[in-house]
């Protein structure tokens, strides 16, 4: 009974604030909505029984992707009215794009309910119910799919050198600090002691 | 219907767990505000001030006393401010800070939900904790408050990065990411700590082990705003940063939500690596006691830990001056990261060739 007030409390979170995400006026409310989508997609993960997918989804894409994206939309100037004037010319590609999308999905829920292309072969599921979900996971992934996964990591490799790249600039005429250099500083470098006559001082040109 | 069949129903287990939840809640609650009060004794005391000492004996009241004024108080809202977003940012915090208390054991099997993937509940909680400091920023509709929130929203970033690798030495050698277990692995004498190297197969890792605890306790001074990385509310700079608009119930939200965060923090530092619960002594003479009074040592124990790591957070906060932007960016992205990078390879390495499987 627990999970299904759950399940139908956190599906309907999910679809409300999906529809706000494309409703609201504000972009930063449109944010923050896919956020609280984002937050009930995973507590629906949990209620399949796959926590750790869950928590994986708010730590990366809660926790760092959409970070970002409100960081950049927050830092936007966007003129609302400018926004909502072509709506109607847009409307009819919008419409296209999601009757292909609903089209879609369509497809694939007939596939999975029939079993698709994979229907003969056993699903991949967890092997005993003694073993934890992230063992699981890591039993497959660092076996059967090793090459898959260290082929992932290379394309997001490749993908963190470009935006490195991409982002990178050295500024001719900027004063960096350099903390080695700082900490390494000692008297004989900084304190010079010149010969200064008593009664006579020393004047401003001698000192250079 | 017997009593056991009860608590076993959905409504008999709802309830119990809405008990469990309010009891650590109001514990904490109250652990906060003599914390708070410590915290500013302790940092009174390092200025040779005498702190808070009008409210009630030694000011022990103080921090009751600043609940009641910040409630009675009125809200103001500034007129530009996007007001839903105003008043949900500090009530997010709060609610996300009391979060994560939900997976953190306090005793042999004192835990509200014993998640088998405690710490990555822990860390996605944490990771949401930016958002009340995002939200309640960019809705005051002010210069200073956005800045904060900016500044904040980088630096939680930055440094959630080193956290996470750091626990990630602490999953490998325990090998259960359920934090029950993991203090449970740290049974026995206190060089079984993983502070201290993690017992018999892995003890010359304490080389590595004792300055990644070190770390996490700095990064985690960076990932709860303190001082000397309160950037997000640098009221030298900033005024108070993110906070500058709020007033009343909605700013003692906020700070609540910041120092049971420090709490949290410190917590976690003794869970992972300070053994809990766990004494750190031989433990075979308490085998003969009652159950109530073992347990209350366990919980002792975990508490003088916690409050050991809060002093030491309190300590920092007098003694070292606020970083700039530029040396925190430094610190978390090109010393604790790949310091903390090394480590992984190094410990798990350790744990495949010279511990096994």
């Amino acid at each position: 009974m627990l999970q299904g007030i759950a399940f139908y409390l956190l599906a309907a979170v999910a679809t409300v604030s999906g529809l706000l995400v494309v409703t609201a006026r504000n972009p930063v409310h449109s944010v923050l909505w896919l956020i609280l989508a984002f937050f009930s997609s995973a507590g629906l993960f949990v209620l399949l029984g796959a926590e750790f997918l869950a928590m994986l989804l708010v730590v990366v894409y809660v926790g760092a992707v959409a970070v970002l994206f409100l960081f950049v939309v927050m830092m936007l100037d966007v003129d609302f009215l400018k926004l909502r004037e072509g709506y109607a010319r847009y409307l009819p590609l919008g419409a296209i794009i999601a009757a292909v999308l609903l089209v879609e999905m369509i497809i694939v829920s007939v596939a999975v309910v029939q079993g698709g292309a994979a229907a003969g072969l056993p699903a991949p599921g967890a092997p005993d119910a003694s073993v934890t979900n992230v063992e699981a996971i890591g039993r497959v992934l660092y076996t059967d799919y090793v090459y898959f996964f260290q082929a992932a990591g290379i394309v997001l490799l490749i993908a963190m050198i470009g935006a490195i790249t991409l982002t990178l600039r050295h500024k001719p005429n900027i004063k960096r600090q350099n903390p080695g250099d700082q900490v390494n500083r000692d008297r004989r470098k900084s304190v010079e002691i010149k010969p200064a006559a008593t009664g006579e001082g020393v004047s401003a040109e001698e000192l250079l | 219907m017997d009593p056991v069949s009860f608590w076993a129903t959905p409504l008999g287990w709802t309830l119990i767990t809405v008990g469990q939840v309010l009891l650590i809640t109001v514990g904490v609650l109250i652990a906060v505000a003599f914390l708070l009060l410590a915290d500013r004794k302790v940092w009174a005391g390092v200025q040779m001030r005498k702190g808070p000492n009008v409210v009630g004996p030694f000011g022990l009241l103080q921090s009751f006393a600043d609940m009641i004024k910040f409630v009675l108080k009125e809200v103001v809202i500034p007129a530009g401010a996007d007001k839903a977003v105003f008043i949900i940012a500090p009530i997010i915090t709060v609610i996300l800070a009391f979060m994560a208390w939900a997976v953190i054991p306090f005793a042999p099997g004192w835990v509200v939900s014993d998640l088998n993937v405690g710490i990555l509940y822990i860390f996605a909680v944490s990771s949401l904790g930016v958002y009340g400091i995002i939200m309640g920023g960019w809705a005051s509709n002010s210069k200073y408050p956005f800045l904060g929130s900016l500044r904040s929203a980088a630096q939680m970033v930055s440094y959630e990065v080193s956290l996470g690798l750091i626990i990630i030495n602490v999953i490998l050698l325990a090998g259960t990411m359920n934090l029950s277990a993991i203090v449970d692995s740290q049974k026995g004498m206190f060089w079984n700590w993983y502070g201290f190297g993690g017992g018999a197969d892995t003890w010359p890792l304490v080389v590595i082990l004792f300055p990644m605890s070190i770390i996490f306790f700095i990064s985690a001074l960076a990932e709860t705003n303190r001082p000397p990385f309160d950037l997000p509310e640098a009221e030298s700079e900033l005024v108070a940063g993110y906070q500058v608009e709020y007033s009343s119930t909605p700013y003692l939200l906020f700070m609540m939500g910041e120092y049971v965060n420090i709490v949290f923090m410190s917590a976690m530092i003794s869970l992972l690596f300070f053994g809990g619960w766990n004494p750190g002594v031989p433990q075979a003479w308490m085998d003969g006691l009652p159950a109530w009074i073992a347990y209350t040592i366990y919980l002792l124990t975990f508490m003088i830990k916690t409050v050991f790591w809060f002093v030491c957070i309190s300590m920092v906060k007098a003694f070292v001056p606020r970083y700039r932007y530029d040396q925190l960016m430094r610190l978390g992205w090109k010393i604790f990261l790949p310091t903390s990078l090394v480590a992984v390879v190094i410990v798990s390495a350790w744990r495949v060739f010279v511990v096994g499987s």
